[in-house]
């Protein structure tokens, strides 16, 4: 095979041809084959790369990796000339590289492990070419020439990949039970329904690199026998749900999925199902109810899916991380894997982290990492120079963990034992400006609204916790209210039917447990001790600071400051609405919370 | 509910031609909600009998799955629907704000249609773009680190 020094991609989606991407291609082989190259420098067709409104004819050069645009037939023989024979970047036509700010995903951070995220924001999403050149399906090909389903599992098995869903139950024994259940027909899923408040993993791995959950899928089914897959994604991700539709519509083309893949005699068809907006569809069985046409409500277990799941038929669900780690472990097998990571939890995972920490965004840092390092190490942190108060792992479900927990390595147990979860990765930092009641009465309206409303557990337990809660907010608390919810906590804990249910009173029964001070003194002094609850804090202006400037009684919404021109203001008390106006405006920082 | 009977003739049409065209299989229910959904705004009565008869479900079951879904609606909507996440990573970024403008320069209320139905307020559970809260969504459109002061200024883009 002739060896190549350098690559020319050049794009030819239909604008691109439009603008004599064809023409260009001839152009640049005539001058390569004049000036004596055609044998070191290859030119290639491609996908879109650039934004073909605004430029093209659009291509780039590798292995330097440079954009070049706007290209017409005369730039061509100077453009061979600059980058071919003296090796330099015409630096006229090459694209200007635009620092593009990722908000939701920078560059690592020392401490972290990039396997899921590794290749996101660094290749086009649906060039199914450059997945391939990242070994892409590489895994699925070794597993239908080389491997036994068997071996798979045992692979799988043996890498000790669990759950990424948050419960963490392991993938390689999951596929197992479905292999060896009998039924007409098996389905592999994929539960992309990600809606705790906070977490957007999975919907960076769907757009950004929707084929490595694509191949884990066909992997997945090879291993556990099913023909049939499909993808539950969240309406709320429109366009996750569009990168994975054209991802397996790829597929398709290649011969990836469908029947026969690959001359392997191994059929497996994907398709994609939308959500509507319910939260409890993450959950699995809701979400199969959700696939067949139904509500989504949950069912009992057992039957588990893998006997009865998805029309009666047994079923397997995974995470869209978990899938999309499934080829990495094929490619470099399980005993790598399971040299990363912490005791009984193997590799890495990724965390959306938001709230009061300086970087906010995706992470991946491998299993055992402390909390204080993800949220000073990576994280950078506490913003505005506060101090850390707590934090809550594992989305809405999840405990909210004090500084005692800091130093805790993170794994599917510890988390467990501290009264908290893995779940999706969530972590929300909260500084000492947050009032931990407050937080516990934010996350129960959450649970109570997405309460599906098939168990009275969950369906009256979370409206009363909630009612509970409020009414200690409003100064209303009663001393009996401290165990009247400890009590509902357990109650709801133990009687609900899904996970939902008995996640649901994790931020109450954490906060109660870390942080009872603060109840006490919302229910016997009356106070909020971080100033955050209205009912319980008043508004006061300082004499000696105030300059009488009038910015904040003509803003005042309820006209409740009055005072002169140039002297001391008051706030009538029994007219304010503590909207805390005036204290953001104030110039002179006159305007105290007491 | 009033409807006009070329409304009705179309909700009938568009629903014959999704059946015609994805079968009747009860998982297409919900796709099919979503079509209807997205054309006329929110799924109708007709809407519903229709598929009911073509689909042979009965009407109380579609009833009962396009009210369970928060992104499905039953009743009409305003010509543009803004959507407001309610979560709490905006939450925190300052969306309480946001969300006391948008109420008041509506004059709306969380589900509320305003009356010359050019506007719908609802609340959205997380959008999954916490980088860049406070978000909210008109019709297609994301707008991210929106502040109450530009409130009155995005609303202005739409007739």
């Amino acid at each position: 095979m002739a060896y190549f020094r350098s690559h020319v991609l050049v794009s030819v989606d239909p604008k691109c041809i439009e603008k004599g991407a064809f023409e260009l291609m001839g152009a640049l082989q005539d001058e390569l084959v004049k000036q004596g190259l055609v044998d070191e420098v290859e030119v290639l067709e491609t996908s879109r790369i650039g934004d073909p409104e605004t430029s093209g004819p659009d291509m780039i050069v590798y292995p330097e990796g440079v954009h070049y645009t706007n290209l017409s037939l005369e730039d061509v023989p100077f453009l061979v000339e600059e980058q071919f024979i003296k090796g330099r970047v015409a630096a006229q036509y090459a694209r200007e590289i635009k620092e593009v700010v990722d908000e939701e995903l920078s560059a690592p951070q020392e401490k972290e492990l990039r396997i899921v995220l590794e290749n996101i924001g660094t290749v086009i999403p649906l060039n199914v070419e450059e997945y391939i050149g990242h070994d892409g399906y590489m895994a699925l090909g070794k597993v239908l020439t080389e491997m036994t389903p068997e071996e798979v599992i045992q692979e799988v098995l043996d890498s000790g990949l669990r759950g990424r869903g948050g419960a963490g139950f392991p993938t390689g024994l999951k596929w197992r039970f479905l292999r060896n259940a009998e039924g007409d027909q098996k389905f592999m899923i994929c539960n992309a329904d990600e809606g705790d408040p906070g977490a957007f993993a999975n919907r960076r791995v769907l757009e950004g690199y929707p084929h490595s959950v694509v191949e884990g899928m066909i992997i997945g089914a090879y291993a556990t026998g099913a023909e049939q897959g499909y993808v539950y994604c969240r309406a709320e991700y429109p366009i996750a749900v569009k990168t994975i539709r054209t991802a397996i519509e790829q597929a398709r083309d290649m011969g990836l999925l469908g029947e026969n893949i690959l001359g392997s005699g191994f059929s497996f068809n994907l398709e994609v199902r939308m959500g509507a907006g319910a939260f409890v569809c993450g959950e699995e069985t809701a979400l199969m109810a959700s696939i067949e046409g139904l509500r989504g409500e949950p069912r009992p277990r057992p039957p588990f899916p893998a006997q009865k799941g998805l029309w009666g038929q047994p079923s397997n669900i995974n995470n869209v991380e978990t899938f999309s780690i499934i080829p990495q472990i094929i490619l470099k097998g399980a005993e790598w894997f399971a040299g990363l990571g912490y005791k009984k939890s193997t590799g890495t995972k990724t965390f959306s982290m938001a709230g009061d920490v300086k970087n906010t965004g995706l992470i991946e840092v491998p299993f055992g990492i402390t909390l204080r390092e993800i949220i000073y190490d990576v994280g950078g942190g506490i913003k505005d120079g506060k101090d850390f108060k707590a934090v809550q792992t594992g989305g809405p479900m999840g405990g909210c963990l004090p500084e005692a927990y800091l130093d805790l390595p993170m794994d599917y147990e510890a988390l467990d034992q501290a009264g908290s979860i893995l779940g999706s990765g969530g972590l929300v930092v909260m500084d000492e400006g947050t009032c931990m009641v407050d937080i516990a009465r934010f996350f129960m309206e959450f649970t109570q609204e997405e309460s599906c409303g098939k168990c009275t557990p969950c369906r009256i337990g979370t409206r009363r916790l909630l009612e509970i809660l409020t009414r200690i907010c409003e100064g209303k608390g009663k001393p009996e209210d401290i165990p009247l919810l400890r009590n509902l906590c357990e109650q709801i804990n133990e009687a609900s039917l899904c996970g939902l249910g008995k996640g649901a009173p994790n931020p109450v029964k954490s906060t109660l447990e870390h942080f009872l001070n603060e109840y006490e003194a919302h229910i016997y002094e009356k106070r909020c001790p971080a100033k955050v609850c209205k009912s319980l804090i008043r508004f006061e202006i300082i004499d000696g600071l105030c300059t009488g400037c009038t910015l904040c009684a003509r803003n005042c919404p309820v006209d409740a400051i009055s005072g002169e021109r140039r002297g001391l203001h008051v706030i009538d008390p029994d007219i304010c609405i503590q909207c805390g106006i005036c204290e953001q405006l104030c110039p002179y920082d006159a305007i105290e919370i007491k | 509910m009033k409807v006009a009977v070329n409304e009705g003739h179309d909700v009938r049409n568009f629903v014959r031609t999704l059946v015609m065209e994805k079968g009747y299989e009860k998982a297409e229910l919900i796709p099919f909600l979503h079509e209807i959904n997205g054309e006329f705004g929110y799924i109708s009565d007709i809407a519903i009998q229709e598929l009911s008869d073509r689909m042979n479900i009965p009407t109380s079951h579609i009833y009962s799955v396009a009210t369970f879904y928060r992104m499905l609606s039953t009743e009409p909507r305003g010509r543009h629907v803004i959507q407001f996440c309610e979560s709490a990573p905006c939450h925190v970024a300052g969306g309480r704000l946001v969300w006391q403008k948008l109420q008041e320069v509506l004059g709306l209320k969380n589900g509320e249609t305003n009356e010359d139905e050019k506007w719908s307020l609802l609340t959205t559970s997380c959008l999954g773009v916490c980088g860049v809260g406070p978000v909210l969504v008109i019709d297609h459109d994301i707008y991210g680190n929106v502040t109450p002061e530009q409130i009155p200024d995005i609303l202005s883009h739409y007739e």
